[in-house]
């Protein structure tokens, strides 16, 4: 490791730039430098803003999250945002002051887009928190230097802002052998990195040799620099000497500082189309980061302030200002003497890449490099657009080797296809083609409105495909139900088939015996009866207790009903008095669900138990099976109105008051739905009742009788039970309106009473359902009353 | 403070389309001073009568499909066109034929197809290959160059020359100035070693290196050429495959001057239409191979089909066929000859599908 050697500071000349091949990138133009008018003078540090917009989101990634409050009072420095995950990165308060907003303001963006700033009215002092300062930083280990870089707030400072420690962190696997500084700055106009090489050379060495450290040290580490900077070549190249650290001068060329051509110019190798520079072993960062990192490493520095370009024939002063993040461009220019009247435009960054601002109300952001405000003969508004001759400068001039006039042809047409064979997500927008086209079109322009449609749908694409597997496994899984259930089908064919013939075995069993013993072995038929007897009723034991886990299960399930109605009670006390009626109500209706239920299950033991002859077993097999079923039905038919109205109620609570309505509506037909199952449950008991005293009568029969029960001797009682369950049956039937009202008026009196008692019982307990209780009582009254109006009425 | 709004990039380079075809205009400027030296007062009178056809129909054309006039006529790209249609045809050949040539070159081979930039086909060529199919006398017609102008010969004067043009001319003046271009006599050759036809045509015996009067004609236009080169105008590549292909073809085939050799490369280089064709015809932007590997490959193919068609064909020269041919196969070439674009390890072609799933 050499980190000592960096620490001793151990001379270790690998080569010098003499010695260092240069490769050539293929295309690249010549466009007027225009960059002397911003270095007659040095870097100046603008006046401390009034005040300070900082945009969460000023580097590629997650947009920070504020920690602050509108009126908390902040210091210079001060952490306001911090990074959301791993890509993204803090923000710092650029002034000492106080927060007045947290909101949507214009940001520096080609489209003019909003988007959420904090908002400092600087107090004028620039108090500064305490700087926490390093100076033995070398012993740091990699790791925790990249978490001071991170939570400096520091992104790339030369063109996309992608945050710098993860570009310094690359990913496992790529094994870093050339470190690249960013020194071209290929860009007309501007001058930042030019001068910040010029004055603060120690500064950004030393940042080189601590990110040179934070990689590993890296085999390879070059400061590149067009050779239209004298000046910072020679500042840099005293300044690195005795470090390892080389300098390479190029021509200058545009695009040469655009990273995967300065890639190209100092390593001959190319990024593979997709890739990060890491996968061939690369990290370049610009010369301004490098300094940024070694101050905020160093000194404790956040990253609040920036050198910026401020440049255009509109400004009485052009020059490189030393200025903090988050100053709105109006003060930047009013400080430059700006002549707002000669202002025709006014670019964020170079005039090859920048892009026009909408306004100057816009602030100063991480990323910015230059500000150009130019007047309309320096650059004049683009002539109307020819038609493309396929003269093919454009191709001459595309560093990356693209076919623009194709890509053009292709993106007018939209043929999304042939711009993708084209390679059109290989172009870096650079602008060299726009720039030499003899008929002005925006070529550029073009590509990036292509590649956007391409992005659109692609993730339209995406969200098809995704919607068609959901479809594709909905419908898997209906399949695979409907087999299960085609299965549980067969299988119950199967037993009942089984059945069966158990069945007719019995009765051959049956009929022999009676033939063979004709007279009376009634101990044997009765010892045999008995134990198929017990064999039966453990079937009945199964589904009793089936039953009472359900009943079980549905009184948990109101129960959980009615927590949820108290806990919505106490945070919307005011709308869920209906609501809380409602769940008593169903409460009281499973009650009674349950007791029937119960009464079912005695009335069955009774009658299994009371049967004891063979005569009756065959029958009662059959009489079992339907009567399960039927009861599993309407129990199900119950749970499910149940589980409606649990759910009904759970959405009740969380609904605003517009919905409520809609919910109640459901509300109220799921519990038509529970009140019309409860009645089949009913008419289904009744019936379970005459087959109780059908039983009864055969009970009475001798167990040697033949196995055809006969209905003729006395049954007094059960033939009366029948009538009564039929005539019932048949009443319900043929009720009238009224009649039916009045029993309704019935059962809610009977529910009112019984809710009374629970009142009352549940006042005497002092229970917490008190409340939700006596809501219930008045809801019942209201509809006692409504019922009895409308009988009225009728 | 109204502010412009525009997309990056906010500066541009000097040059323009306009700027482009003026340049090429320039360039045919020795060329035009060549022909008329050697051909008489024809060629301008060709090129006057071709550049009023030719703007007039672009204006009444452009006129009908509603576009600008005054900004379209500003781009002079008619104005090439009826320059390379005016060099092209004969001289003194009647005004309809420069008329018919001007209408299929500017309103059907360019307008009918878009206007400038959408036409597949080279217009002045598709104008020369209509007259050169449909009118093959007036069509073939070229004086004799003065240099070798018999002593009952005399090239037309102003006079004389606007008759000719415009139809009074009795039809004995053609046979004052008419001869035929050295590859048509090479062409017509029968049977003589090729020493002896040069000895016997006075084309070939006044020349210094190909045919009288011609080889200093495709000097100019190589010259013409070689400045456009220089100011970037287009690159290399086609027209060196050209002459190239063609001087190779020429090569196998010329055994040293047997009775049944092909021409010497020599003569294939500077005569006819070569050196117009190489660098003004083929380089025609619009109609040719877009990438430079393409141009390659579009301009060896015009240099082989003009050896063909001169060696084996019915006509002597074939650059307009060749060209035309070539306008043809453009769209094919460019599928498969894609430049290799930064970050790929090879080239793909345009026929390609592609997999979005590999992209970022």
């Amino acid at each position: 490791m050499t980190a000592a050697n960096l620490q001793a500071g151990n001379p270790q000349l690998i080569a010098t730039d003499e010695e260092r091949t240069l490769f050539t990138i293929p295309g690249g133009v010549h466009p007027p430098e225009n960059k002397q008018q911003s270095l007659n003078s040095p870097i100046v540090a603008a006046p401390l803003p009034g005040k300070v917009i900082l945009p969460l989101s000023q580097h590629i990634g997650a947009p920070s999250l504020p920690i602050v409050r509108v009126g908390d009072h902040v210091l210079t420095g001060q952490l306001i945002a911090e990074g959301d995950g791993y890509v993204s990165l803090p923000v710092h308060a650029s002034v000492s002051g106080t927060i007045v907003a947290i909101e949507e303001h214009p940001l520096p963006h080609a489209s003019g887009l909003s988007d959420l700033c904090i908002i400092i009215e600087s107090d004028g002092k620039d108090a500064s928190i305490p700087m926490q300062e390093r100076p033995d930083y070398r012993n740091q280990s990699a790791k925790s230097l990249l978490d001071i870089i991170r939570e400096a707030g520091i992104a790339g400072m030369g063109g996309a802002g992608f945050p710098a420690a993860v570009k310094l962190n690359p990913r496992a696997g790529c094994s870093i052998e050339h470190l690249i500084i960013n020194g071209t700055e290929c860009e007309p106009y501007i001058t930042a990195d030019d001068i910040l090489m010029q004055e603060r050379a120690q500064d950004i060495v030393a940042g080189v040799e601590l990110l040179s450290k934070i990689l590993g040290e890296p085999k390879d580490v070059v400061i590149g620099i067009e050779d239209n900077k004298p000046e910072a070549i020679a500042t840099m190249r005293e300044t690195v000497k005795n470090t390892p650290i080389q300098v390479a001068v190029f021509p200058t060329k545009y695009p040469s500082g655009g990273e995967k051509q300065l890639i190209q110019i100092l390593t001959g190798k190319e990024v593979p189309s997709g890739e990060l520079p890491s996968s061939i072993g690369v990290v370049v960062q610009n010369v301004a980061t490098a300094y940024a990192c070694y101050r905020a490493v160093r000194y404790g520095e956040p990253f609040i302030s920036r050198i910026t370009t401020v440049v255009g024939e509109a400004l009485a002063e052009q020059r490189n200002v030393e200025v903090r993040l988050g100053t709105p461009l109006s003060d930047l220019l009013t400080f430059n003497r700006v002549n707002e009247k000669k202002l025709s435009r006014l670019i964020m960054g170079g005039p090859m890449m920048g892009f026009a601002l909408h306004s100057a109300e816009v602030p100063v952001v991480k990323t910015t490099n230059c500000l150009i405000a130019p007047t309309k003969k320096e650059m004049p508004p683009s002539p109307p657009a020819l038609a493309c001759i396929r003269c093919g400068l454009c191709a001459e001039a595309c560093p990356a080797s693209l076919l623009p006039q194709q890509l053009y042809w292709y993106a007018r047409s939209e043929d999304h296809e042939k711009l993708e064979s084209h390679h059109l997500f290989d172009c870096i927008e650079c602008g060299a083609c726009s720039f030499v086209c003899p008929s002005n079109i925006p070529l550029v322009q073009y590509y990036r409105s292509a590649k956007g449609k391409i992005k659109q749908q692609e993730i339209e694409k995406e969200k098809a495909d995704r919607s068609r597997q959901r479809f594709e496994f909905r419908q898997e899984r209906i399949a695979r139900a409907e087999a299960e259930k085609e299965a549980k089908r067969k299988a119950r064919q199967q037993a009942a088939l089984e059945a069966k013939q158990k069945l007719a075995e019995a009765k051959a069993a049956a009929e022999q015996h009676s033939e063979a013993t004709q007279q009376a072995n009634s101990d044997d038929a009765i010892t045999n009866a008995l134990a198929k007897t017990q064999t039966k009723t453990t079937d009945p034991k199964e589904q009793q207790a089936k039953l009472e886990r359900a009943v079980q299960s549905a009184e948990g399930r109101l129960q959980k009903a009615s927590a949820r109605l108290v806990e919505s009670q106490q945070h919307t006390p005011d709308k869920n008095d209906k609501f809380a009626a409602q769940v008593k109500q169903a409460e009281v209706r499973l009650t009674d669900a349950k007791k029937k239920l119960n009464d079912f299950l005695t009335s069955t033991n009774f009658s299994t138990n009371t049967s004891g002859t063979s005569s009756t077993q065959t029958q009662e097999a059959q009489n079992e099976a339907d009567k399960d079923k039927e009861r599993l039905r309407l129990e199900k038919a119950i749970n499910s109105a149940m589980n409606s109205i649990e759910k009904t109620q759970a959405r009740l609570a969380e609904a605003d008051d517009e919905k409520r309505e809609k919910f109640e509506k459901q509300l109220n037909a799921a519990q038509e739905r529970l009140q019309k199952a409860e009645t089949k449950l009913a008419e289904f008991m009744n019936q379970l009742e005459t087959t109780a005293a059908q039983e009864k009568l055969q009970t009475l029969q001798p167990a040697t009788v033949d196995a055809q029960p006969e209905p003729d001797t006395p049954m007094d009682a059960a033939s009366a039970a029948i009538a009564r369950a039929q005539a019932k049956a048949s009443a319900r039937a043929s009720m009238s309106e009224e009649e039916k009202l009045k029993e309704q008026i019935d059962g809610l009196t009977k529910r009112l009473s019984k809710a009374e008692e629970k009142l009352a019982a549940a006042i005497e307990e002092g229970s917490d359902k008190q409340e939700a209780l006596s809501l219930g009582v008045e809801k019942l009254k209201i509809k006692l009353q409504q019922a009895q109006q409308q009988l009225e009425d009728a | 403070m109204a502010l412009i709004k525009q997309s990056s990039p906010h500066t541009r380079g000097q040059t323009d389309t306009t700027k482009i075809m003026q340049t090429v205009i320039l360039a045919t400027i020795p060329g035009i001073l060549t022909l008329t030296y050697f051909f008489g007062i024809g060629t301008f009178i060709n090129l006057i009568l071709a550049s009023a056809f030719c703007l007039i129909i672009e204006a009444s054309v452009l006129k009908v499909r509603r576009r600008p006039v005054g900004f379209f006529l500003k781009d002079y790209s008619a104005l090439v066109t009826a320059v390379l249609l005016g060099v092209a045809l004969p001289p003194y050949c009647p005004w309809w034929i420069i008329f018919i040539g001007s209408l299929f070159a500017i309103g059907i081979a360019k307008q009918l197809y878009g206007g400038l930039g959408y036409n597949p086909f080279n217009p002045a060529m598709v104008g020369y290959v209509v007259l050169l199919i449909s009118f093959p006398v007036e069509m073939t017609r070229w004086p004799a160059p003065t240099s070798i102008l018999t002593d009952s010969q005399s090239l037309p004067g102003l006079t004389d020359a606007l008759s000719l043009v415009f139809g009074f001319a009795s039809p004995v003046l053609l046979d004052g100035y008419t001869g035929a271009t050295p590859l048509d006599a090479f062409k017509q050759n029968t049977g003589l070693m090729a020493d002896n036809l040069y000895a016997s045509q006075a084309i070939f015996r006044e020349a210094h290196f190909a045919g009288a009067g011609w080889e200093w004609v495709n000097v100019a236009f190589l010259l013409g050429g070689l400045f456009l080169l220089y100011r970037k105008v287009f690159t290399w590549h086609a027209p060196i495959a050209m002459l190239a292909s063609l001087g190779f073809c020429a090569l196998i085939f010329y055994d040293g001057g047997s009775n049944t050799s092909g021409a010497s490369p020599l003569l294939h280089w500077f005569s006819g239409a070569t050196m117009l064709g190489a660098f003004f015809i083929i380089t025609d932007p619009v109609s040719s191979a877009v990438s430079n590997k393409g141009r390659l490959i579009y301009g060896g193919c015009i240099g082989i089909i003009i050896y063909v068609i001169r060696q084996w064909g019915n006509y002597p020269d074939a650059v307009a066929f060749a060209v035309l041919l070539m306008n043809f196969a453009a769209p094919f070439i460019d599928y498969y000859t894609l430049p290799r674009t930064y970050g790929h390890t090879q080239s793909r072609r345009a026929t390609d599908k592609i997999d979005t799933s590999q992209r970022r």
